[in-house]
């Protein structure tokens, strides 16, 4: 915590006139750069990390449920039979045979897909980066649900766009917000590129798009053309077994879907797909010819041999249920131990529940006391690209066993009531000073 | 391989701190690494005590910053287990982990500290905090900085100018710990001030100027390479350069600790050097204050820290100062 240079300083001596930085390229670097900084937030998920604490932050998916031994002489037998191929460089746009495999994983969507617009890409995270990077130049507007997925801000961000937040409730995006945004940036001069949005399961907000509102969104955007991403690695995981359908499926020319096998298989094969009209397709595949030359072979026909070699849907329903028992006991936890003052979704698939406090309340600076008492979540700032979300929380119950949820939650009410007493100690003076642009680690995003 | 035996360094920890002391732990094994000792980095888990009983090593390197590193906890285990570390005792530790107790005792030994106030959590709650947020203005004026009474990094540290931001840095400061050290502000150049004894004293390495870009040296510009300049020596006066010099060792010895420390001062405009903390166990990272003073000092990290985990050994189990 330093000041101005005081009058004791030397001025004579030009040896240490100046200083150190620690740091010698910290002059070349891009301006897009300057955000990715050290941050306590993500120094306290060091924490979350160890067994003792009850972490509600982790998005990891909840593959203890694969059959390994199943997994493992695929794996072997592919390097067997076609070792030549996974082991060798592949096409850009991914291996033809997978493109086609996913368009029948996107069947259930109502997506009726050529494997021609499909582009395979390194997890759906580098699909959004190819979106990104193809559509955006610094300063144009991307709408994204408010809150919206750390991972897609952060891509944003480094693409130095201007993200403009839509609110959400229960139903997912609300029509008439979207209306009112483009309105207004409109009539501000700047330039809408695409919309944003993940409409099943909501990550962070664990809500679902209503099927009238996938309609009038479309509307909506066809009349004041704006282009719709739609992300949807969710889609799979509703807990009554019903897809919801894709709103790809009734715009084959507006809407880029964003798919991945992360959350239906297995995330560390790092394996998504985005499905875009021909010419977007085009500037994907060389965008990504640019950025990694082609998806990794290995994986590619990793993921291809599973799904024509394994009861891949079977898999999907045996997560479903396990995820429906943990957001079960997640809610009950909820209902049965969280102040009154709090409120909170229940999502029908996915794995994520947002929490929201009463007024006042900072959860970015209640997270050292949650951490201390052995509990973590992500706080809500994560999730906007303005500063907003401070009362609110994502909690995931993907990962921990129900047991271990309960705890955590339990936890969580006692910091949470410990937090409001001291606001009611400090009054209403102690509102949130600053926004806080903090995200988790990947795996926790 | 050096002759030292066995070491085990010690990071990661459940503290707020937990990130910072991994990468300590990373830098400090790597540069031992380098001079040929044998090195084990491990966390301190619920496993800890019986790996070590198991296979004892010769001489222990405690890297945890934050609670149960620097509070005297760790420093307990390993008497308890009958192992040498570097650094100081127990109950060294528990004096100057706790910021109000090391002001007191530096203060006696002469040091200047700014005027503060401590308060617990409960006593706003029992008194009322309008009442209490005036009183510490009215004493201490503004600026003050609010911080943990316990704790480093400055995680929980707020600069307060405004009486209006004073609730709201308190509420921040108290998420971290139950008392919160609310202190003067000292408008001056803030230096860091290592101490090392490797057998024939402390000595004092060359005083570190940090000036934060940001104008404050918080978490961000204390691990963000980058954001914060460092001068080494801190352009100082030689007169002043040796009163922070003796400020530093005075209270290295004042609080009774061994093998190492920093001290954090303010010198303000008339050449006043001002303590604001004495850590026991420094930041060892890449951005971290001791590594750079010792190099400054012309002394390599991994050979430091060898002739500390030697005067360790040579010392064995006992926990005297």
């Amino acid at each position: 915590m330093s000041q101005q240079p005081g009058p004791d300083r030397k001025t004579t001596d030009a040896a240490a006139a100046t200083g150190s930085r620690l740091d010698s390229y910290v002059d070349r670097y891009a301006t897009r750069t300057h955000g990715m900084t050290a941050s306590e937030v993500r120094s306290l998920f060091s924490v979350a990390a160890r067994p003792e604490v009850v972490s509600l932050a982790g998005g990891m998916p909840n593959i203890s449920g694969l059959p390994l031994d199943v997994v493992g002489s695929m794996m072997h037998e592919l390097v067997d039979r076609r070792g030549m191929s996974a082991l060798q460089y592949g096409s850009g746009q991914g291996d033809p045979e997978l493109r086609e495999q996913i368009c029948t994983v996107m069947q259930p969507t109502g997506i009726s897909a050529h494997p021609d617009d499909v582009t395979v890409t390194v997890g759906s995270q580098q699909a959004l980066d190819l979106v990104t990077r193809i559509f955006i130049d610094p300063g144009d507007v991307i709408l994204a649900e408010a809150p919206s997925y750390v991972g897609a801000l952060g891509t944003f961000r480094s693409y130095q766009a201007d993200v403009v937040h839509v609110e959400m409730d229960d139903d997912g995006l609300i029509p008439e917000r979207l209306r009112e945004a483009i309105t207004s940036v409109e009539a501000s001069g700047r330039r809408i590129k695409f919309l944003y949005t993940i409409p099943n399961y909501h990550n962070p907000a664990g809500v679902t798009l209503t099927e009238s509102r996938r309609a009038e969104i479309l509307e909506i955007c066809r009349r004041a053309d704006v282009l719709i991403i739609e992300d949807d690695p969710y889609g799979l995981l509703g807990f009554d077994g019903e897809v919801p359908r894709a709103m790809r499926a009734d715009d084959t020319e507006r809407v880029v879907y964003l798919g991945s096998f992360s959350k239906t298989f297995a995330p560390g094969f790092r394996v998504g797909w985005a499905l875009a009209p021909h010419a977007v397709r085009e500037k994907l595949v060389l965008a990504a010819e640019n950025s990694v030359l082609c998806p990794p072979a290995f994986s590619q026909l990793a993921v291809s041999e599973y799904l024509s070699g394994h009861d891949w849907m079977g898999q999907v329903k045996e997560f479903r249920e396990s995820y429906r028992e943990r957001r079960d006991a997640m809610l009950d936890a909820l209902d049965d131990l969280m102040p009154e003052a709090a409120h909170w979704t229940r999502p029908t698939g996915g794995f994520y529940i947002w929490l929201t406090l009463p007024e006042g309340i900072d959860v970015k600076a209640m997270l050292p006391r949650a951490v201390t008492n052995r509990v973590a979540y992500v706080p809500g700032t994560a999730f906007f690209a303005d500063g907003f979300g401070s009362r609110s929380m994502r909690l995931s119950y993907c990962y921990p066993t129900p047991e271990r949820i309960r705890e955590g939650v339990r936890r969580l009410a006692q910091v949470v009531e410990q937090e409001m007493e001291l606001r009611a100690t400090f009054g209403a003076w102690a509102s949130p000073r600053r926004p806080g642009l903090d995200g988790p680690a990947p795996d926790q995003s | 391989m050096s002759d030292l035996g066995r070491v085990v360094v010690l990071a990661g920890g459940l503290s707020h701190e937990r990130d910072v002391s991994l990468r300590s732990g990373r830098r400090v094994s790597e540069a031992l690494r380098e001079i040929g000792v044998d090195v084990e980095q491990r966390d301190a888990d619920s496993e800890l005590l019986s790996a070590l009983r198991a296979d004892p090593p010769h001489v222990v390197l405690p890297l945890l910053h934050g609670a149960q590193g620097e509070d005297g906890a760790i420093q307990e285990v390993l008497s308890l287990a009958g192992l040498p570390y570097v650094g100081s005792s127990a109950a060294a530790c528990r004096q100057a982990f706790d910021k109000p107790v090391a002001k007191s005792v530096t203060e006696r030994a002469g040091l200047s500290t700014p005027a503060a106030a401590v308060l617990p959590q409960s006593t706003f709650r029992e008194l009322g905090a309008a009442v209490l947020l005036d009183a510490l203005i009215s004493r201490l004026g503004l600026p003050v900085v609010v911080k943990p009474a316990r704790g480093g990094s400055a995680l929980g540290a707020t600069v307060v100018r405004s009486g209006d931001d004073l609730p709201a840095a308190m509420v921040e400061c108290y998420a971290y710990g139950e008392a919160a050290l609310i202190e003067q502000w000292i408008d001056g150049t803030e230096v860091a001030v290592s101490v090392v004894d490797t057998g024939g004293g402390p000595r004092p390495l060359p005083a570190v100027e940090i000036v934060p870009e940001s104008g404050t040296y918080d978490y961000h510009a204390r691990y963000t390479a980058g954001t914060t300049e460092f001068f080494v020596p801190a352009r100082l006066r030689p007169e002043t350069s040796d009163t922070v010099a003796d400020a530093a060792v005075t209270a290295h010895r004042a609080l009774g600790l061994r093998d190492m420390s920093r001290t954090d001062l303010i010198v303000d405009g008339h050449g006043r050097a001002w303590l604001l903390d004495v850590n026991v166990a420094p930041g060892m990272t890449e951005t971290s204050l001791l590594p750079q003073a010792a190099h400054a000092g012309g002394l390599d990290l991994g050979v430091l820290t060898r002739e500390l985990l030697a005067a360790a050994a040579g010392r064995g189990h006992t926990d005297r100062v």
